[in-house]
């Protein structure tokens, strides 16, 4: 963690001295912040008394680690960052004229990438060892990029911070649940039923919103994604409360073919093939794919509409908007009732997939998540975005997997307890690097003679 | 001017219209017309309320009383008091332009352009459910756009840049961007407000060739503050102070004007005294402090004329407006002429009789 | 009428400990608007503070008494929570300043991630009761008030009053004002506006460390997620308000706290959450610039 502390004051010193200087404030800081902290830990003994653990061993780890790392970071990284940033500015038309050739085709890479996956995983590991990359990775990661693109239509385009974004995915979720267990209708029927209910709630949610502005907008999302889990939990005879709805019936082949073993029509005995779960897993995979891909295709579409542009041009001025005949409570009411619909074909995906919902899985937390994602990776941008969700969530996914820390930290040692700990820093870091997110330029949905990005410096972000 | 008597006629009546914030009357019953394929200019002092009458007129603000209305080429009228914001250049195809340039900065030039042909576009793209599947009517509507914005994109000079972002550009092409973005909206009234402030002469130029241009099909109502621009370009000036009608006429006779030189040049406070005591009534000055405005009742007692205390408020504009009595010069001269045998300067300040009988602005 | 009087106290207990948290919310909104999303979490931190320190006199002393105690245990959390949040803003929050809205926003949340599983990583994801620090219990005519109430509310007014007399009667509360104005205007004039940002932060977090020390005295347990319903509700309270309004955010404490215990009482107290957010959402509707904020000028 870098502290600055007044850099202007030290123009005589050396930069080791000052590096050094940095490094004792460092020390002194994380001395106190973590002297409660880690060199005490409250534990419960046998009586289930509190006690204190006295942990000073590792509390000098910590902040001599801390010491040192502010004094690389000052001494040698921040000059060499310097150093090449300079070199960058003395030469700036050999970086601009050549992206390299995944830069100039990542679209399509990315694409091919993405269809191959489960191919290419199954070829490695064989369809039992394939389960787990698939599902973990593969069908995980797509739906919060589905959630992310689904959110970037409202945050990224029409610029309105939406904090309960999580409350639509839910309405997509228990629509699908409680539909498909208590009146069997299959997945290919409920799945735009769930979108359009949740399309519902995002015109319920946006009616009484939309003379909010900004941060007033931002709470009252926030209160609305938070009634909804609320609601869920206490409304026990409907939702079952916590315990959550379990039994959702899976998806069908298009409803040719089943995934349960007990059918008559299950895809192993149709095709005459070995009995494996991960069919269905490659098959949800799939699904999931195409559901991004319609995502994708509609909000590449809908930009280069009027409704679309309309919402960028919301983003950027509502009254220069008004003042061109734009009706901004319509073009509003779209980008929530469009937003939210893509949030509740994710939730119905998401429900048919775990089998199980609960409201466990609709915190605020998981809208700071997706949120988080879209920032990252770029307000308005698809590739971003998507890259943002492969880093952030395959980046903690991957934690689960490094069983052989154990080996180094010793058996008690459980890696994912850090997992949310470094997604939070991670988060924080990435936002300090790339305070626009990874990909900060704007595609212009209209030319004249040459399509240019915008750069990320004059589109607006939206005060609603 | 020059043009047919069909032409002739009247595309925006303001009668009696006030606005007032809280105890600040910024506009007090105000009238004028503007004459369709004229430039009218609206002018006046800093804080006469000439950006309060733009929102009035094109619904960023609702009068507190008066009666606006625009009649289109086809014989529909409209009542742009009672009309939402974003119906008014929708329908009854009024465009504007703001004193702090507002574009789409994180747009390209053709993007803010087909941004404003929205409401066409939307309908061609049957509310989007048509353009989300590619039909071809969509698709020709949406080059017949491209083609629009590249001739006014031509017409300001603009064309080379089409495809860079609008924040991007240089403060003169953004004023000419948002000009050629409002007539995009194809309207019958374009309000401009303060069009060629901070311009340099080569900029202001450009400008009015672009304005000129625009006159052969679209009316223009004009709001500046340079009295050499208005006198070179405009047909009718109306003059503005304190919120009230000082003078109405042709560029030459609103030059001559003896208040309109007191308001723009300040006849001195010590100076008027003078000349209310040579003449010696003290009615005079009790006049100028109940003002006017007496037939308007109580709700405006506290308007500038007659207001006791001086008083500053935050204009919603950012602006600051400080009143106190007696400020308005025209006032004073008015003042003067009242107390000499009456003269024209009636219509400027008495009210017509049937004034009670005037609409509301309906919705707040 | 016993059992509404005695609702109403419970209330505005509750209020008062929203109350001290909604005011670092506001402040900081206020002066360089941005939502503090780890607020709630270094609210939580000031809270495992006191409780760290109340193990410590335990172990160290067989018998404290116990107002020393608990001042001892809310001058230390106060202490470590601002240093907390003032390496927080210096780290997180100061390189974004003046750039994109969202992004400050983002790290926000991204350091209330980081402490709430900080906290969990290093004291444990279990709940920590300590025993009642006390529990006299005075019954007047039918009601009951406790001791705890009373210091609660006793030192949220204390509390009040000095912060009341440093941000209109001092010259740092008159260069926060200043800041919150105009940033930019107030440099020019000679005013640290970094100085002062940090020092709202600190203001804000000595406030919160306070309350966390009350809430743990309250209710005698403590967990590394207790940060978010508390943080959110004191957000709620704050923009109920009106954010950037100071007085606003004590006001809509309490009235969130008598929502919350009315509702209870006379309703269902699952829906208590619920309730709070449908009257803030109400009460945005008709008054999008909460109750005691500036209304919200649209300049064209």
């Amino acid at each position: 963690m870098a502290v600055t502390v007044s850099p202007e004051r030290d123009v005589v010193a050396t930069p080791v001295q000052r590096a050094f200087r940095e490094a004792l404030y460092a020390a002194a800081i994380a001395l106190g912040l973590f002297v409660l902290f880690i060199g005490l830990k409250t534990d419960q003994n046998i009586s289930n008394e509190l006690i204190l653990v006295q942990r000073w061993g590792l509390l000098a780890i910590v902040v001599i680690a801390t010491a040192v790392g502010r004094f690389l970071y000052v001494g040698y990284a921040q000059p060499a960052m310097e150093r090449a940033k300079a070199q960058k500015a003395a030469a700036p038309a050999a970086a601009a004229t050549a992206p390299g050739f995944i830069r100039r085709n990542f679209n399509q890479i990315g694409v091919a990438v993405l269809l191959l996956y489960p191919v290419a995983i199954v070829l490695l590991f064989g369809f039992q060892g394939s389960l787990k990359w698939v599902d973990n990775f593969g069908i995980q990661i797509l739906i919060y990029v589905m959630l992310a693109w689904g959110l970037n239509i409202v945050i990224g385009l029409a610029g309105l911070l939406d904090l309960g974004y999580v409350a639509f995915y839910a309405v997509g979720a228990y629509a699908y649940a409680l539909l498909g267990t208590h009146f069997g209708l299959s997945f290919w029927i409920l799945l735009p039923a769930a979108g359009l209910m949740a399309a519902f709630w995002g015109v319920m949610l946006g009616f009484p919103v939309l003379r909010l502005r900004g941060d007033y907008l931002a709470i009252v999302t926030l209160a609305f994604g938070e009634i909804i889990r609320l609601v869920i939990i206490n409304w026990r005879e409907v939702t079952n409360g916590s315990a959550g709805i379990s039994g959702i019936p899976k998806v069908s082949f298009f409803g040719l073919m089943s995934f349960n073993v007990s059918d008559p029509n299950y895809i192993a005995k149709v095709l005459g093939i070995a009995q494996s779960g991960a069919y269905y897993k490659i098959f949800l995979y799939y699904l999931i794919l195409g559901l991004c891909f319609l995502t994708a295709f509609v909000t590449i579409r809908l930009r280069r509409l009027p409704v679309g542009r309309a919402w960028e041009a919301l983003r950027e001025d509502e009254i220069a908007c008004r003042s061109l005949g734009i009706n901004t409570t319509t073009t509003k009411l779209t980008a929530f009732a469009t937003g939210a619909m893509f949030g509740g074909f994710a939730g119905s995906f998401f429900a048919a997939r775990q089998g199980f919902v609960s409201p466990e899985s609709f915190v605020f937390l998981e809208s700071a998540i997706i949120l988080a994602i879209v920032v990252l990776g770029g307000m308005g941008s698809l590739g971003g975005i998507a890259v943002a969700a492969l880093v952030m969530i395959g980046g903690t996914e991957i934690l689960r997997e490094l069983d052989f820390l154990k080996a180094v930290f010793g058996p008690d040692f459980t890696p994912e307890l850090y997992r949310m700990l470094l997604f939070g820093m991670a988060m924080v870091i990435v936002m300090l690097w790339k305070p626009r997110g990874f990909v900060g330029s704007r595609e212009p949905t209209a030319f004249l003679k040459e399509r240019r990005a915008v750069s990320g410096s004059f589109t607006k972000e939206g005060h609603g | 001017m020059n043009a047919s008597p069909s032409m002739n006629d009247i595309i925006l009546q303001v009668e009696h219209l006030s606005m007032k914030f809280g105890g600040l009357v910024a506009i007090g019953d105000l009238s004028f017309q503007a004459k369709r394929g004229e430039i009218t200019a609206l002018i006046g002092p800093n804080g006469a309320g000439k950006t309060t009458v733009f929102n009035c007129i094109t619904g960023f603000y609702k009068p507190s009383e008066g009666m606006i209305t625009l009649n289109r080429r086809d014989g529909s009228t409209y009542l742009l008091e009672r009309l939402p914001n974003h119906e008014i250049p929708a329908r009854a195809k009024v465009a504007r332009t703001f004193q702090n340039i507002r574009l789409f900065s994180g747009m390209t030039l053709l993007e803010n352009l087909l941004v404003a042909q929205h409401n066409k576009l939307m309908k061609a793209s049957g509310y989007t459910m048509l353009g989300l599947f590619g039909f071809s009517s969509y698709r020709k509507a949406s080059a017949e756009s491209i083609d629009l914005a590249r001739h006014w994109l031509e017409k300001a000079n603009l064309v080379d840049r089409a495809d860079d972002p609008a924040g991007d550009l240089p403060y003169g092409a953004q004023r000419r961007l948002e000009i050629a973005r409002a007539m995009c909206t194809g309207p019958e009234l374009l309000c401009l407000d303060e069009p060629a402030a901070g311009l340099n002469p080569k900029e202001s130029a450009a400008l009015n060739a672009l304005l000129m241009d625009i006159r052969d099909t679209t009316s223009i109502l004009l709001i500046e503050h340079d009295m050499s621009v208005v006198m070179q370009i405009s047909d009718h000036v109306v003059v503005l102070e304190y919120g009230r009608k000082i003078s109405d006429g042709s560029p030459q006779s609103v030059r001559t004007d003896p208040r309109v030189i007191a308001a723009y040049l300040g006849v001195d406070d010590e100076e008027v005294e003078t000349v209310l005591t040579e003449v010696g009534d003290e009615d005079v000055i009790e006049q100028l402090d109940i003002g006017p405005d007496a037939a308007h009742g109580p709700g405006t007692s506290s308007s500038f004329l007659a207001g006791p205390v001086t008083d500053t408020i935050g204009h919603s504009e950012g602006e600051r407006v400080t009143v106190s009595k007696g400020a308005s010069k025209a006032g004073q001269v008015d003042a003067k002429a009242n107390a000499a045998p009456r003269k024209p300067a009636e219509r400027a300040t008495a009210k017509p009789a049937g004034s009670t009988a005037k609409p509301r602005g309906g919705r707040k | 009428m016993q059992y509404f009087v005695q609702q109403l106290i419970n209330g505005l207990t509750l209020g008062s400990i929203y109350g001290l948290i909604a005011i670092g919310y506001t402040m900081v909104y206020g002066i360089i608007g941005m939502i503090n999303f780890a607020h709630g979490d270094i609210f939580m931190v000031g809270a495992f503070a006191a409780l760290i320190v109340f193990l410590i006199l335990g172990a160290m002393f067989y018998s404290v008494p116990i107002v020393i105690a608990l001042l001892i245990m809310m001058i230390v959390a106060m202490l470590l929570t601002s240093l907390y949040n003032w390496t927080i803003e210096k780290v997180a929050y100061r390189p974004l300043r003046g750039s994109f809205r969202l992004a400050p926003l983002i790290t926000a949340i991204g350091m209330s991630i980081v402490l709430s599983n900080f906290v969990q990583v290093t004291q444990g994801p279990r709940n920590k009761p300590i025993p009642p620090l006390v529990s006299k219990v005075y019954t007047i005519e039918g009601v009951s008030v406790s001791l705890k109430q009373i210091i609660i509310v006793l030192v949220t007014a204390i509390l009040l009053a000095i912060f009341w007399y440093l941000v209109n009667k001092t010259s740092l509360g008159r260069a926060q004002r200043a800041c919150e104005q105009d940033r930019k205007m107030a440099a020019l004039l000679g005013v640290d506006v970094d100085r002062t940002i940090s020092i709202t932060f600190i203001m804000g977090a000595a406030l919160a460390a306070v309350a966390g020390t009350l809430f743990l005295m309250y209710y005698g347990v403590v967990v590394f997620s207790d940060g978010f319903v508390p943080g959110v509700k004191a957000f709620t309270a704050a923009v109920l308000g009106g954010i950037g309004s100071l007085p606003g955010a004590v006001l809509g404490g309490l009235l969130i706290g008598f929502i919350e215990s009315m509702w209870s009482a006379y309703f269902s107290i699952d829906y208590k959450d619920v309730a709070a957010f449908s009257i803030l959402a109400i009460v945005l509707i008709f008054l999008p610039s909460g109750i005691l904020g500036r209304p919200e000028v649209e300049k064209v």
